[in-house]
């Protein structure tokens, strides 16, 4: 995000914004953030770029793929795996792992079921519950990893099959539980009127530029190294761009029979996403906890030093990311109407820890963003997605999605190689 | 005088460390403390810095008996520790390194912008003008730039004094010197300063005074100007130098 400082000077000279002076602050910018690039610093560049390629790959062998119908199911197929993986990357950040997020899920997504369909008790309930024992497994994990100094990766493997047990006994050895509650099912399955959808775009777009336009004021009243106004500009128009693309498609008819039951509008299950990236990029980036947690993942001895509460920020990041899961499982939970001893279970886990290591998120701790696992959620979906639709067995889209995942983390792990080899002195 | 030890003291289970230790510092001088590998200067510095308790004497501030009982105490009376390793997260960029765990905040979200500033302004006041970005992730410094943002960390929070311990290990010749030149601005702008280290010609190259322990005992405290290497090396080696150091009634009788 930083620009060089020559792209600075031509944007505070008297008379800048004459185009050679912005044009040259905007090649600077470029070229300053392709040093990054080249240094290691790749971010959300592969993602991005794996996003294109699968959409060209799948949209030409099977045409189906791009139709608005399928953009709409792939948030739906995708959106669990998100939000476990948006879970996941605080916990990859502070250089730990979750093994027992899938089945966490599941645990949670059980007890809403059984609050619900069985208790017969009101859907506000059911889901506090769920969330609420996410918030304890959170709890109960990140202690025993920091305060007996089991390490998580054995902590969570241990939970991970305790978890998938009490699923099992929850469910009553392996019967299911049907969802009937149209609020919860209406979480992955309901879409948006027409134009809540455009409101919302609206609102979206204003409030992110006005962020964006704010932050470039005040570092350029501060006189601090800014990036040129032309690329604030352009970030704004581009997202807008996509975002109102997005929304326009959503928008037409995708259903097949339009005179027998109408289908348009954004997802509901978009907006869910849109608010947990908000909420948890804000906490990732612009709080003092989330800045603790780079810290204890980059060096957890020097944030001892700086008096850092190192536990408590590592056990919170169990917690949020057990939270998570369990938000995970109320949307698996109401895409399929129904909780059985597989949900959180099966891929679920290994596709969310590669959503989060596909979209930028580092296994050696210290690095990841929620967008990461956005993108990377976006990524395994489509593959799963595109490979449904040509029809492959699941056991070619799970070595597909395996082989993904081993390119993403040896990605990570070259990338890190290569931020020392060329950074370092 | 800024800081005062007398009598200092500090065991560890039944092994004396540091004995009947004296030294003063004042403020816009810099201390070298000297001493063979095991001598006790670590520890020292812990103990002036809240880390470790101590066993007897006593640690003056401005005049002040004072109980430093951890690093938020020593920090409330401006002394600030930089240590040799493990100071910095990588992964964070200068200004969220200098700023870790004591971050500015507006309201309840980070005040960024006011933070890099406040950065930039610190290191231009120490005429710092190697760490040209400020939003550069620390792994991606040298050594010398590495140890001048650790510097800086330190002086950041109107520190009167700043305790370094072997600074300047890692580094080569002309890092050290960056490093060796901060050091002397600090002193010159009336901080105090301790420096510990295990050369020589660096310790003569900024220090005002030398203090060589020995076997946990503080064998000499030296004027730069009147003293010889050959001395200090002698004070290092022996604790005793011609008439200097440790008479011979105490020297060698620790066990
Ligand atoms: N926590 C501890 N527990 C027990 N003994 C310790 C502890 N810390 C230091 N010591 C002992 O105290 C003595 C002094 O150690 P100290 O680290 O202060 O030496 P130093 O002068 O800093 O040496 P160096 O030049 O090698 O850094 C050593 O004999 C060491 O073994
Ligand atoms: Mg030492």
């Amino acid at each position: 995000m930083s620009t060089t400082a020559q792209a600075n000077d031509a944007e505070t000279r008297p008379g800048a914004g004459t185009e050679p002076g912005a044009v040259r602050a905007v090649a600077d910018h470029v070229r300053g953030y392709w040093a990054e690039v080249r240094s290691g610093e790749v971010g959300a560049l592969p993602a991005v770029a794996g996003i294109i390629a699968l959409c060209v790959f799948f949209g030409i062998s099977q045409p189906v793929f791009l139709s608005v119908g399928n953009l709409a199911n792939l948030f739906g197929q995708g959106a669990a795996v998100a939000c476990i993986a948006m879970g996941l990357v605080f916990v990859l950040v502070i250089g730990e792992i979750d093994l027992s997020a899938g089945f966490a899920s599941g645990v949670c997504a059980a007890i809403m079921a059984v609050i619900l369909t069985d208790w017969g008790m009101p859907w506000p309930l059911a889901i506090a519950a769920a969330i609420a024992t996410g918030v304890v497994i959170g709890l109960l994990l990140g202690t025993l990893v920091v305060k007996l100094g089991i390490p998580s990766f054995v902590v969570t493997l241990a939970a991970f099959l305790a978890f998938q047990g009490i699923v099992l006994m929850i469910l009553e050895e392996g019967s299911n539980i049907t969802i009937h509650n149209e609020t919860v099912k209406a979480v992955a399955g309901g879409n948006l009127e027409r134009w809540q959808g455009w409101t919302l775009l609206v609102l979206t777009i204003a409030a992110y530029a006005a962020l964006q336009l704010n932050r470039w004021r005040r570092r350029v009243a501060r006189s601090l190294v800014h990036e040129p106004l032309a690329v604030v500009v352009a970030r704004v128009a581009s997202l807008g761009a996509l975002l109102t693309a997005t929304v326009f498609l959503l928008n037409l008819e995708r259903s097949a029979n339009p005179q027998i039951i109408s289908l348009t509008g954004v997802p509901v299950v978009i907006v869910l996403l849109g608010v947990l990236f908000a909420v948890w990029t804000f906490v990732l980036h612009r709080t003092r906890f989330g800045r603790h947690l780079y810290a204890v993942g980059g060096n957890r001895e020097a944030a001892v030093r700086a008096g850092v509460n190192v536990d408590r920020v590592r056990i919170a990041a169990f917690v949020i990311c057990s939270g998570m899961a369990a938000i995970g499982g109320i949307v698996a939970a109401s895409r399929a109407a129904s909780v059985d001893p597989n949900t959180g279970g099966s891929n679920v886990l290994l596709l969310s820890v590669g959503a989060a290591v596909i979209g930028g998120a580092s296994l050696f701790g210290g690095k990841g963003t929620v967008r990461a696992a956005l993108l990377g959620g976006a990524v395994v979906a489509i593959i799963n997605n595109g490979m449904g639709l040509m029809g492959l067995s699941a056991g070619v889209r799970f070595g597909v999605t395996g082989a993904v995942l081993l390119l993403a983390a040896g990605v990570d792990a070259m990338s890190r190689g290569r931020g020392k080899l060329f950074g370092r002195h | 005088m800024l800081l005062e030890l007398t009598g200092l003291s500090k065991r560890f289970g039944p092994v004396e460390v540091l004995s009947d230790v004296d030294l003063a510092i004042d403020a816009g001088e810099v201390c070298a403390l000297v001493g063979d590998n095991g001598a006790g200067k670590s520890t020292l510095v812990k103990c002036v810095a809240g880390i470790h308790g101590i066993d007897g004497g006593a640690i003056t501030v401005d005049g002040e008996a004072r109980h430093i009982t951890g690093p938020r105490d020593a920090a409330a009376l401006g002394i600030e520790v930089v240590y040799q390793d493990l100071a910095l997260c990588d992964n964070l960029d200068v200004v969220e390194n200098l700023f870790l765990g004591r971050e500015k905040m507006r309201g309840m979200m980070l005040d960024d912008d006011a933070m890099e500033q406040l950065a930039a302004e610190t290191l231009s006041s120490l005429a710092v003008r190697t760490i040209r970005n400020l939003r550069q992730p620390v792994a991606s410094l040298s050594g010398g730039q590495r140890q001048t943002v650790a510097i800086a960390k330190a002086v950041l929070w109107n520190s009167r004094l700043v305790i370094l311990d072997e600074p300047t290990a890692a580094l080569g010749v002309a890092q050290t010197r960056q490093v060796l030149e901060l050091i002397r601005r600090l002193a010159d702008q009336g901080l105090a300063v301790l420096y510990i280290s295990h050369n020589l010609n660096d310790v003569f190259a900024v220090a005002d005074r030398i203090a060589a322990l020995y076997l946990g005992r503080m064998a000499a405290v030296l004027d730069a100007a009147d003293a010889t290497q050959s001395q200090v090396v002698e004070l290092i080696t022996s604790g005793r130098s011609g008439t200097l150091g440790l008479g011979a009634d105490t020297n060698g009788a620790r066990t």
